[in-house]
């Protein structure tokens, strides 16, 4: 039974033109999920529109 | 003087300043060394006997000519095979980099540590393109922990770790963008800096993810790392990021008095999944530092996320095209995380960098009030080689995942950071001193009050 992000990582990977063999899916798949679960716990913080992105720190 | 493998590179530079040992000899003895334990260790992917030789005595020849000797005249060195050495290829851990044209020039922290008169040895074993927290390379084999070489270096500057935790050289450098100077440092029982981001150029370095990228030494004494940090500063045109603040010289103040600061423990996540021999470093360093207080650092399991996910998309921006041409001479599990992070979504990312602004600024006002935090620099001890989880209170947890968890959420903002070793037996494990950006002064001299009251030191190698 296909995962809920299979369709996901096809689409991606076919506008990336990123190859991706069956045999590495699961692994892809496992390492999305962690990626996305811990990327919505950021999302999930209410930040003021205001808020500039720091890309580079400085003092 | 006979060169002793416990020598350390203020001892090596005094002497050969002083015409009681040459720099070749200093240089002969670190050769034989590396050739003797490194079968063992595999610190090393590339000794660079001749180029060493011919440096020291070009430094001999200076000092019998009169010159003034440099601060490490002398002292041999050797670096995380992701900087630039002239004449070798820039595999930075990888099969594929190993295609490149031979570097050209060296790394800028190569040439500033040896205008200062050290002696480049070689290159060191590291994880694959740098993400990794084990030492682990599928390529090159696992670089060794010194204390117990069935175990981790941690990575990813692992064969740092293994080489002067091993005693294989005073002096090695290393790359950090979510802890890669800290694990090894804590698990091979040794100091090192990750100094404020900006400060130490990276200029002929190979990257990772260019808005967490630091260089920085790692040393068995708090001089040790001072005086090759001190070498090392400076603004540089070539890192877009390297700050234009003048010198900072940490090593005249390492003495001064830590009576005056005050220094706090790090709470909350800092506190949470914890082995007792973390817990019990950190309880050894704040006893002797008089810091009772605990400081809760506000979302910082948010922080840590935030690192995560702009490593994990920066990085996979780094390596896409290698990943559509190449993808079978990655190591697979660095290739699958990569794939992964090319498929976060893009406002993910732009939320992680505008969160990081916002816990910038809750860092910052915990600076107004504490000059020092302490915090554990790994869970654990060095793990297993091969290891994938860990029990914790009754929980199996991963490994490799779980490993960074406490520098993460530091490196983020680019706050500068020593790694000190508590000599807990059987095994050593470091502990943070974070302070305000630009004040490795601060972090060094803490580091140096804690070594000379004999709460931290680099234990001697014993696993070969």
């Amino acid at each position: 039974m296909a995962e809920p992000l299979d369709d996901y990582i096809d689409a991606v990977s076919k506008a990336l033109a990123l190859p991706l063999e069956e045999a590495w899916r699961p692994a892809v798949r496992a390492n999305l999920e962690v990626s996305l679960r811990l990327a919505r716990l950021v999302d999930e913080f209410a930040l003021p529109d205001e808020t500039e992105p720091a890309p580079v720190f400085t003092a | 003087m006979t060169t002793k493998p416990e020598m350390m590179a203020s001892e090596i530079a005094s002497a050969v300043a002083g015409g009681k040992m040459s720099a070749l000899d200093a240089t002969e003895a670190a050769l034989a060394r590396i050739k003797q334990h490194d079968t063992v260790l595999n610190a090393f992917t590339d000794v660079t006997a001749e180029r060493a030789r011919a440096k020291a005595r070009a430094i001999d020849a200076d000092i019998a000519a009169g010159k003034k000797a440099g601060a490490l005249a002398g002292v041999p060195f050797a670096v995380k095979n992701l900087f630039d050495v002239a004449g070798l290829s820039t595999r930075a851990g990888s099969k594929i980099n190993r295609d490149l044209a031979p570097a050209k020039r060296d790394a800028a922290l190569i040439e500033r540590m040896e205008a200062a008169g050290a002696v480049l040895v070689g290159a060191l074993n590291m994880g694959e393109y740098a993400y990794d927290f084990t030492g682990e390379n599928v390529h090159d084999g696992p670089s060794r922990n010194p204390h117990d070489t069935t175990r981790m270096s941690g990575g990813s500057s692992g064969g740092s770790g293994s080489a002067v935790g091993g005693a294989l050289v005073p002096i090695a450098l290393g790359s950090d963008t979510n802890g890669s100077i800290r694990v090894p440092s804590s698990f091979c029982g040794i100091f090192g800096l990750k100094p404020t981001y900006g400060r130490l150029s990276r200029a002929r370095s190979f990257p990772f993810v260019a808005s967490l990228d630091h260089l920085g030494p790692f040393a068995r004494s708090v001089a040790d790392l001072a005086l090759a940090y001190d070498v090392m500063q400076g603004p540089d045109a070539d890192d877009a990021a390297c700050t234009t603040r003048g010198l900072e010289p940490t090593l005249p103040l390492l003495a001064n008095p830590v009576s005056d600061l005050r220094i706090a423990v790090a709470g909350g996540h800092f506190q949470k999944n914890v082995f007792p021999e973390a817990v019990e470093a950190v309880s050894r360093v704040a006893k002797a530092l008089g810091a009772t207080k605990v400081i809760d650092v506000p979302e910082a399991s948010r922080a840590r996320a935030a690192a995560y996910v702009i490593t994990t998309t920066e990085g996979a921006s780094l390596h896409l095209d290698r990943l559509r041409k190449r993808p079978n001479d990655f190591d697979p599990a660095v290739r699958d995380r990569l794939i992964a992070g090319a498929m976060v979504p893009a406002p993910l990312v732009d939320r992680a960098q505008k969160f990081r602004r916002w816990y910038r600024a809750q860092l910052a006002e915990i600076f107004r009030s504490v000059d020092v935090l302490l915090a554990p620099a790994t869970p654990c001890t060095a793990p297993k080689l091969g290891q994938v989880n860990f029990n914790l209170d009754g929980v199996e947890l991963p490994v490799r995942a779980n490993i960074g968890i406490h520098t993460q959420p530091i490196s983020f903002i680019g706050l500068p950071v020593v790694a000190v070793p508590v000599p807990l037996e059987p095994l050593p494990i470091g502990v943070q001193i974070i302070c305000a950006p630009w004040r490795e002064d601060i972090a060094l001299r803490v580091a140096h009050a804690l070594e000379k009251m004999g709460v931290v030191a680099a234990p001697a190698p014993r696993g070969f």
